[in-house]
This record gives structure tokens, C-alpha cells and sequence, in this order.
């Protein structure tokens, strides 16, 4: 009978199934529209991947050639323990290397940004957004210290981007996010997200060369992105409190420092390419339980809101929850992700520049962030 | 007594040393103390033998699908938690998040952890916060009988709220039954071994007269939680150790039971728990270690009382119960400095029930339950919601020769109100079960048996109203169920075989406004909606046998297995649709044998949990490699004068396998246990 157990428990698991040998996550190849004559070659599309999930992951396009690869990360580097990480915040490149910033691995992901391969890591705790100025890399933190109740400032820490060694660090407001360099001055638009009974409002103004916070210009509640024009204008967004102040847009002039223009259009991003500014929404109404999109254009020279609109075949109703934006500066063309339910691949749709979809191609889980490569 | 011994027949021993598995000290203590070790036995293994007989019967008998695990059953399994048991029974998705301390709730045939109450002595632990009972909570170490019903149970007299949800666990504590000339008796038990554990318990029983007698039990435990955990993809190979795991935890119970005149019985039962752990985070890249804390109070009074008049049958239920919850996040700092979040839970329970045998094959029944929930939290624009549920339920049950159907009707009154903000109103629900056991041949034990039922769950005071993610828009999530099922059960006399047991279930559920979480503007925010459908197609065996081999050689084995394809039919526009749902695998199975030779009692259990996927979408990059270990028992028993000595070391996990059950969170390798359990 013993015998009869045995035989039974080793029937159940060949019948069932075993284990496999464990194997690095594969790459995933799609092919969309090659554009030969492409000015940019590419870009790296960062998704975040879902809290706890360790999922972030790297996707790339070719452009020149209509090659999508998805999950290029754990290819190229199998041998990193648990690879990109947990939520991936955002990616910026500089010179030759690509950094990638992995919010709940509290770590700077640098990478060869001509082959994915990691260079290097730079520990940073609870990063959120990456920038560069001669030869530095700016990242803002949510906090400065970690195990001090007394300590809910966040902070902007300085990267040499070269040794990848942390130079400089400065106290800003709380949850900082997003920053915008112009003029040796790094704006950085602090949210105060952990407090929302008492959210900040303000864009910490700091000085490069004395890395010191010189300003903070007062602007609305809960600041979260923040874009440069090149006019010398910073577009801020306020996400507002979600339920009675709702999310609207700001324009920081930087000659005095002061908020110029406000623009009564909820964003949750937007992306500024020379004189346009490509602006989505997402609206949840604690009301009516339903969540509003909403796609708008601002004309950044003349400050005004545009009726067209960067999507014009009605191919918007297919986005579930626009999540990502960028703007190819030579052929116009616009790429927006959209995150879906978060816990399903995306998808990543390119419109040309009359607003008419080119391509979409699946992602990863809730792609967010891109970086062109030129 | 001796001479008894001598005499009792050959076929009576057989079955007493089947059903014991040789010379247990049977689980409720009392009456086996103060006598000599030989008829001690004996009258231990009538206890089994009674207990396994009533038991086959009632799950046999039941018309929806019943698994019990009691007495020494319950003893012998490699478990420290009534979450640990769980994992033998059919039908069942234990979610883990690894560790003594690790969150672990059931998902009884994929409809979700909300579907299933808990019920402790027959009265519902709920948790109006969010719905789910931390299994790994409850100590084994004080209970008599952990049972799951899929659907509900046939019984007539009972609280309204065991009609109210899909399925059910039962857990019981051990009631005293003592012998003529014994007054108290007392069992402490020691365990030790991995993650540090310390973990003594007591317990005593004490007869105050005839009619009276009172129980006491308590336990501590004290973990640190550590273990090795690996996580490899051929190329990296990692193995560090779980932080943040410690646990510290009190549990004491005191109950009195009472006996009426007509087989009137009454109880009052006192519990009370304290736990102090830290919470271990996700494994992921670059972050292993974690610093955020939890802390548990609950305390509950409740009584039971029920008495015959005549043709009727009258049961009282009541309860109050208090639970407060402190999470404390170092890693987040607000103005005010940690994070920390105290919530406040109060319930107040009351239930009549009657049942009235008005032919003598028509038994009705009614029951009345009301329950009144707050919930208090100190956190932002925190709506403090309270919930008042009138639950009624008309029940009637037709007995026609081998056939037996029952109906019942459950009126569903819901009324939420909120201090601020907007509240989800009034809801007023019906909810129908019909269910039938039938045997077609009267020589034959085999039995058909089937239901359908209709039941929801109401979403949660966090699905509604917790701060930026709750939706007060929310409708109730409503589950339809149906089985069919074979059962057969047989004793043998004079045989080396004693006993089959076999129960087979097909089922088919749909889950509709399905409760998800789904992303509002960005990560921090999301909504809950009514958005999933859920079709699941299962089927479920269950097969028990035991042997006696030599009138000192006794063998049982039980095996479960699980086929279960839950799909995603939500959007036919969608990648997933008809996608298996996260979490479940379409094979799972359980395999449990034990082997008593005199003194030594060997377990072997064996669990498989079949490949799945932890995100909705099908894919590689969601695929979680199936999992199975094994885990040895080895007990011996020593048997002095006038007490009973147990020794068991416990082998888990043997194969020292890694997985996870849920993404990030680590299983522990091979570990050990050392239980040393004394009674007198």
C-alpha cells in the first residue's frame, strides 16, 4: 500500500506537471511600419509595472528599421538579480548612457544606451524623476532621510554622470516630482502627496552652482509635472486634491519667477514640442464613480487653447487610460501609451502629425516614460 | 477494565484501531485522564471511531459538498494554523504571503476571499473593513474541527448568516465531555523549531456540576520570522534571509457549557487575541528588507443558546466583538511624522432561529439575524461608515423515502450610513437555494446530491469608502453556483480494508460585477468598480480509505484533487477574454497518508498546486511554475501512569523547495518542528 501512495504522488506530478529549469524572461519581437528616412533611430519606452510585482521592464523601438522589442532589460541582463525592478518612474539619456529611475527599487539604473547593457547603479531611495546639466544628473527623491518621523522633506540629489557617484544633495519640498532645468536653475514641482490634508504648493527653485534652494514659487496644491518651453516658460500641472479642486494648468514664467497663466484644463501629462503642447487627462469623479478622458492642444507662444486635437480619427475611444506622451520633434508624429487596467499589457499607438493612427504595438505593464535615442 | 480489554472482540478492535490511529489520545480531553493508559485507549478510539462514523455520515449525507478535518485528523497534519490545514481541502486557493506572521486567505472555487465567511463556534467572524479573515490567525492548538461547505450547510437551525455567502468555513472549538468520576483535565503542549518559534499553549477543563462545566486555553507564540529564500532564473542565483517577520502573539479563550433540561444546551465564550508583527514586504530588485509594523487587538463575547418545546426548536445567538489594527509605515513620512493608521472595528450580532418539524417528513425552519458594523480610522476625509443587515431566511426541508430536498429563501436588508461624504444607501436582496440528496438504490450507499444557489457579497467599508480609493457607487457582487455531485461511504467488517469515503463534484459558478481594483489617475489612485465576469468550471475528488493491516499496523490515506477553469469573460474586446483568472491553476491535489505501528505514528502529506498566472493576462511574464512539497511527521507517544506524553518532530517542506504563492513574497525551504504535548 505504501508502495501504492508512492506510485500514486509521483503519477499525480507527472501527470500534473513539474517544474522547469528557470530561464531569464524572454524578449518579444513585433514588426510595425519602417521609417528608413527617420531622423531618430529610436526609443526606450520604461514600464512602470504594477506595485510589488517587481515588473518594471525596458521596451525598445527602431524606428529606422520597424523593430518593437519588448522586455529588452532581462535579455541584455540576465545576470542582474531580479532585474530592472519595481516601478519604473522614468528614463532620460545623457551622452552614452541611458538612466532609468526605479521608484520602489530605490535605485538609478544606468545602462550602455546603445545596447541596454547596465553600466552601472546609483542607490537613491524612493527616486522619481531624472534630469541633466553639464555633465550632472539631477534626481529628485521623495525623501532625504529614511527612519526620521521629523524628516518628510524630500530631496534633489546630483549625479556625476561620469563616475556615477552622488556629488551634491539638497532639501526640497515634500514628494517632490518632476523637475525642469533652465539657465543653471533646477524647478522642482513638489506634490506633498503623503500629507493631503496639508499638500504643497510650490516649485522649489534651486541654484546649480551653490545647490542651494533660492526660491519656492507659490502655485497650486499637488504639483506633479513640469515642462520647459522654449521661451522660457514652465507648464506645471496640479493634480488638485481628486475630489472638490480639480487638476488644472499652470504657466511659471521664469524671468520673474512668478505663475503668468492658468489654464482651467485638468492634465495628468503633456508633453512640449516647439510650439505645441500635447496635453491628456484622466478625471475620476467620486460622484459619479466614472473616470472622464479628456485630450487637449495649447499653442505655447500664443498661451492659448487649441481646438484641434493631436488625435482626429476617433481612435482615442480605443485608449483605456492614456498614460505616456511624447512627440517625435522631426516627423511630429505623437506616441501615446495607454496603461489599460494596469494589470495587463499596454499598448503603445503612434499618430502622425494630422492626428491619424500609424501603428500600435503591445507593451509591457503600464508603459509610461520615453526616451528618444538619436 | 483490563479483562474488558481481553474480551472485546476481534472486528471491534480492528475498527477502533483503524479509526484511532493506534492508541491517540483523542483530542477533547477530559475523559481520558484519570484512568489506566490501556482503557484510556480504548475509550479514545470509540471516540474515533464515533466521530469518524458521524462524520462520513455527514458528508455523505449533505447535499452540497462538506470536507471535515477533526479530532486526531486534525492533530496529525503538519499545521500551525487553521490556514495550514485549509491547504488539504478541495477546491481551495490558499493565498500566502509566506511566514508565520504572512497574510493567508482562502479562495474557495475561485470566486474570491470574499465569498467565503468564517465562522468561530458557529458565529460569523466578520471583517466589515475588508471583508477577509486572516486564517493564519487562528491557532490549531484549541480547536476540535475545521470544516469547509461549499454552498451552505443542510442544517435547519442556524444563524441567518450561514445562509449568506458562498461558502463557508466552520471552526470548532474542543467541548468538554467528561466521564462520570472526571472533574479536570489539562494539556500543555511546546513547540519549537524554524523561524525562531516559541510557542507554548494550555488548556484546561474543569466540570463544576452536572450541568455546568467550564474551559479555559491559552497560548503564546513567539517568532522571529527568519528564513532562507531563493529566487534564481538559471543565470542569477540569490538566497538571503526574510526580514521583518517577528511575531508576538497572545490568544486567550475561556468558555463556559451548559446543559438544559429536554437536551437543552447553552454556551458563553470569551476570546481574545494580541499580536504585535512586523510586515515582511516584497522581494524585489534591490530592496530585501523592510521596516513596517502591524498590530492587532480583537476581543469577542458570544453565547449560544438552544432548546427544545415540543414540536420546535428555538437557538439564540449573540455577539460582541471589538478589533483595532495599527499600521505603522517608517518609510513614509508625513507632516505629522510615520505613517500610522489605527482602525476601529465594532460589531454588535444578534440571531434567532427556529426550527419546527410540522410532519414527519417537513421540517421548516426561520431565522433572524441582525448585525450593526462601524468602522473608525484616522485617516483622511475618512467617511466612518456603519452598516446595519437585517438578514431573514425561510427555510424547508422534504424528506421522501431516499430522497431529501430543501429550499430556502434569504431576504438581504442592507442600510449604510456615513458621517461625511456619500454613503451606498439601502439595499434590499433575495437570495434563493435549492438543494437535493438522493439515493437511488437502497442496497447501495451511493448517493447523488446536488444544489444551486444564488448568494452576493457586499462590497466592503474599504471598497466604498476608503480615502481616494473607495467608490460609494459600488454594487454588490453577486455569485451563482451550481453542483452536482456522487458520494459513497462504507464501513468493512472483519476486512483489512475498514473504510472508503469518495465524494466527486462538478461545478459551475458565475461571478458577475465582479469588485476590481482598476487605476484612476495615477499609480497612488486607484478606484474600485464593478467590472469582472467570472465563469468557473471545476471539478472536485475526494477520496478517503483506511487499512488495518495487523491488529498494530494501521494505514489511511486521502487524496484530493482540483480541476478548476475559471475564465475571464469580463470584454470579448479584451486580450485576456477567456483567460484563466489570476491565481488559480487548472490542477491542484493534496495527498495525505499516515501509517501507526504501536507507539510510532508517521504522517506523510504531499501538496500540489498545479501552474497559473498572477496578472489577468496569460502570458510568460505572468506564469508562476507550479509547486509541490512534501512534509513528514514523526510522533511517538509515551503513555505513563495516569498521563499521556506526545513527542512529534515534523519535517516540512522536505525537498527544501523554493516558490512563491504570491509574486515577491517567499516560501520558506525545508523547515522543523518539535511539538512536545503533555496531558493529565
Amino acid at each position: 500500500m505504501r508502495r501504492l501512495t508512492g506510485i500514486l504522488s509521483v503519477v499525480a506530478v507527472l501527470a500534473l506537471g513539474c517544474r522547469k529549469e528557470p530561464l531569464p524572461l524572454p524578449a518579444q519581437i513585433s514588426k510595425i511600419e519602417a521609417e528608413p528616412g527617420s531622423k531618430i533611430k529610436g526609443f526606450y519606452l520604461v514600464n512602470e509595472g504594477n506595485f510589488n510585482m517587481n515588473k518594471a521592464s525596458l521596451d525598445y523601438l527602431d524606428i529606422v528599421n520597424g523593430i518593437y522589442t519588448r522586455n529588452l532589460y532581462s535579455q541584455v541582463n540576465p545576470s542582474i538579480i531580479k532585474g530592472l525592478g519595481d516601478v519604473g518612474n522614468d528614463i532620460g539619456i545623457y551622452g552614452s548612457k541611458a538612466f532609468i529611475i526605479v521608484n520602489a527599487s530605490n535605485k538609478v539604473e544606468v545602462l550602455n544606451f546603445k545596447t541596454g547593457r547596465k553600466i552601472g547603479q546609483v542607490d537613491i531611495i524612493n527616486c522619481r524623476y531624472v534630469k541633466f546639466d553639464n555633465g550632472r544628473a539631477y534626481v529628485s527623491a521623495y525623501l532625504g532621510k529614511i527612519g526620521d518621523p521629523k524628516a518628510p522633506n524630500g530631496i534633489v540629489a546630483e549625479i556625476d554622470t561620469a563616475s556615477l557617484q552622488i556629488t551634491r544633495s539638497v532639501e526640497v519640498g515634500r514628494q517632490p516630482e518632476e523637475m525642469a532645468i533652465l539657465n543653471r536653475k533646477i524647478y522642482v514641482a513638489n506634490s506633498g502627496g503623503y500629507s493631503p490634508s496639508n499638500y504643497e504648493r510650490t516649485v522649489s527653485v534651486i541654484d546649480i552652482p551653490t545647490f542651494k534652494v533660492i526660491k519656492n514659487i507659490d502655485v497650486a496644491i499637488n504639483l506633479h509635472h513640469i515642462k520647459a518651453d522654449k521661451y522660457g516658460d514652465l507648464y506645471v500641472t496640479s493634480r488638485g486634491d481628486y475630489y472638490s479642486i480639480p487638476s488644472k494648468l499652470f504657466v511659471i514664467d521664469t524671468q520673474t519667477e512668478l505663475v503668468k497663466k492658468v489654464f482651467d484644463v485638468p492634465v495628468s501629462n503633456l508633453a512640449i514640442d516647439d510650439d505645441l503642447a500635447y496635453i491628456y487627462s484622466s478625471q475620476f469623479s467620486y460622484v459619479t464613480g466614472i473616470n472622464t478622458l479628456n485630450y487637449s492642444m495649447i499653442d505655447v507662444g500664443k498661451e492659448s487653447l487649441l481646438t484641434q486635437k493631436f488625435i482626429s480619427d476617433g481612435t482615442e475611444k480605443n485608449i483605456k487610460l492614456p498614460y505616456g506622451i511624447a512627440v517625435n520633434p522631426f516627423s511630429k508624429d505623437v506616441y501615446v501609451t495607454d496603461a489599460k487596467d494596469y494589470v495587463t499589457p499596454g499598448k503603445l499607438h503612434c499618430y502622425d502629425a494630422f492626428g491619424k493612427l500609424k501603428w500600435s504595438v503591445t507593451t509591457g505593464d503600464i508603459p509610461a516614460h520615453l526616451a528618444f535615442v538619436y | 477494565m483490563q479483562k474488558k480489554k481481553q474480551t472485546s472482540s476481534k472486528g471491534f478492535r480492528l475498527y477502533v484501531l483503524t479509526f484511532s490511529i493506534c492508541c491517540a489520545i483523542y483530542l477533547s480531553p477530559g475523559h481520558t485522564l484519570a484512568q489506566i493508559p490501556d482503557t484510556l485507549i480504548k475509550a479514545n478510539l470509540l471516540k474515533e471511531l464515533i466521530i469518524n462514523q458521524v462524520q462520513l455520515s455527514r458528508q455523505n449525507l449533505s447535499p452540497t459538498p462538506i470536507q471535515i478535518l477533526s479530532g486526531e485528523d486534525l492533530k496529525r497534519i503538519n499545521s500551525l494554523s487553521v490556514a495550514d490545514a485549509i491547504r488539504y481541502f478541495s477546491g481551495v486557493q490558499l493565498k500566502d504571503y509566506g511566514g508565520i506572521g504572512g497574510l493567508k486567505t482562502i479562495n474557495v472555487r475561485s470566486m474570491g476571499s470574499n465569498h467565503t465567511a468564517v465562522f468561530y463556534n458557529g458565529i460569523q467572524l466578520a471583517n466589515a473593513q475588508n471583508g477577509q479573515v486572516d486564517l493564519g490567525k487562528y491557532s490549531l492548538e484549541s480547536l476540535e474541527e475545521i470544516s469547509l461547505v461549499s454552498g451552505q450547510h443542510s442544517e435547519i437551525l442556524q444563524p441567518a448568516k450561514a445562509y449568506a455567502s458562498a461558502s463557508a468555513i466552520f471552526l470548532k472549538t474542543k467541548i468538554p465531555n467528561f466521564d462520570e468520576n472526571i472533574r479536570t483535565s489539562i494539556s500543555a503542549t511546546l513547540k519549537t523549531g524554524s523561524f525562531g518559534l516559541v510557542n507554548p499553549s494550555f488548556s484546561i477543563q474543569q466540570k463544576i456540576s452536572k450541568k455546568l462545566s467550564a474551559t479555559a486555553s491559552s497560548e503564546y507564540i513567539r517568532a522571529n520570522g527568519k528564513y532562507k529564500f531563493r529566487y534564481t532564473n538559471g543565470v542569477y542565483d540569490t538566497i538571503a534571509v526574510r526580514n521583518n517577520g517577528e511575531v508576538d502573539r497572545i490568544r486567550i479563550e475561556a468558555a463556559l457549557h451548559g446543559k438544559l433540561h429536554n437536551d437543552g444546551k447553552w454556551n458563553a465564550q470569551v476570546y481574545s487575541f494580541w499580536s504585535d508583527r512586523g510586515l515582511p514586504g516584497a522581494i524585489v530588485a534591490n530592496k530585501f528588507d523592510y521596516t513596517q509594523h502591524i498590530w492587532d487587538r480583537s476581543i469577542f463575547a458570544q453565547g449560544s443558546l438552544e432548546q427544545r418545546l415540543s414540536k420546535f426548536t428555538i437557538m439564540f445567538n449573540a455577539k460582541l466583538s471589538y478589533e483595532y489594527t495599527r499600521y505603522l509605515d517608517p518609510e513614509y513620512v508625513t507632516i505629522d511624522g510615520f505613517l500610522d493608521n489605527h482602525f476601529n472595528e465594532k460589531e454588535i450580532f444578534l440571531s434567532a432561529a427556529t426550527k419546527f418539524q410540522a410532519h414527519k417528513n417537513l421540517t421548516i425552519g426561520l431565522a433572524s439575524d441582525y448585525s450593526y458594523q462601524t468602522l473608525d480610522a484616522n485617516i483622511y476625509r475618512f467617511a466612518y461608515p456603519n452598516r446595519s443587515t437585517f438578514l431573514n431566511v425561510f427555510n424547508a426541508a422534504l424528506q421522501i423515502e431516499r430522497f431529501q430536498i430543501q429550499g430556502n429563501l434569504l431576504s438581504t436588508t442592507l442600510i449604510d450610513r456615513v458621517r461625511q461624504f456619500g454613503s451606498a444607501g439601502d439595499k434590499q436582496i433575495f437570495s434563493p437555494t435549492i438543494m437535493f440528496s438522493y439515493q437511488p438504490m437502497k442496497s447501495s450507499k451511493i448517493r447523488l446530491r446536488g444544489f444551486y444557489k444564488d448568494i452576493f457579497r457586499m462590497p466592503t467599508f474599504n471598497d466604498l469608502y476608503y480615502t481616494f480609493i473607495g467608490n460609494a457607487q459600488l454594487k454588490p457582487e453577486f455569485a451563482k453556483q451550481y453542483d452536482l455531485g456522487l458520494t459513497f461511504a462504507n464501513t468493512f467488517k472483519n476486512m483489512a480494508i475498514t473504510f472508503v469515503d469518495l465524494q466527486v463534484d462538478a461545478y459551475y459558478n458565475t461571478v458577475k460585477d465582479k469588485i476590481v481594483a482598476q487605476p484612476g489617475a495615477n499609480l497612488f489612485r486607484w478606484s474600485m468598480y464593478n467590472l469582472g465576469r467570472v465563469e468557473i468550471r471545476g471539478l472536485e475528488l475526494n477520496a478517503k480509505s483506511g487499512f488495518a493491516l495487523t491488529n498494530e499496523l494501521t494505514l489511511g490515506i486521502g487524496l484530493n484533487y482540483t480541476y478548476q477553469q475559471a475564465i475571464d469573460v469580463t470584454s470579448s474586446e479584451e486580450d485576456n477574454y477567456r483567460g484563466q483568472i489570476p491565481y488559480v491553476p487548472k490542477h491542484s491535489s493534496s495527498f495525505l497518508g499516515k501509517i501507526d505501528y504501536k507507539n510510532w505514528k508517521l504522517n506523510y502529506s504531499f501538496i500540489y498546486t498545479g501552474y497559473r498566472y498572477n496578472q489577468k493576462s496569460n502570458i510568460i511574464y505572468n506564469y508562476m511554475e507550479p509547486w509541490y512539497t512534501h512534509d513528514v511527521t514523526l510522533g511517538y507517544d509515551l503513555n505513563a501512569k495516569k498521563d499521556v506524553c506526545q513527542l512529534s518532530l515534523e519535517v516540512n517542506n522536505l525537498l527544501d523547495q523554493y516558490f512563491d504563492v504570491i509574486p515577491n513574497f517567499p516560501m520558506p525551504g525545508r523547515n522543523y518542528r518539535l511539538t512536545l504535548n503533555y496531558k493529565l
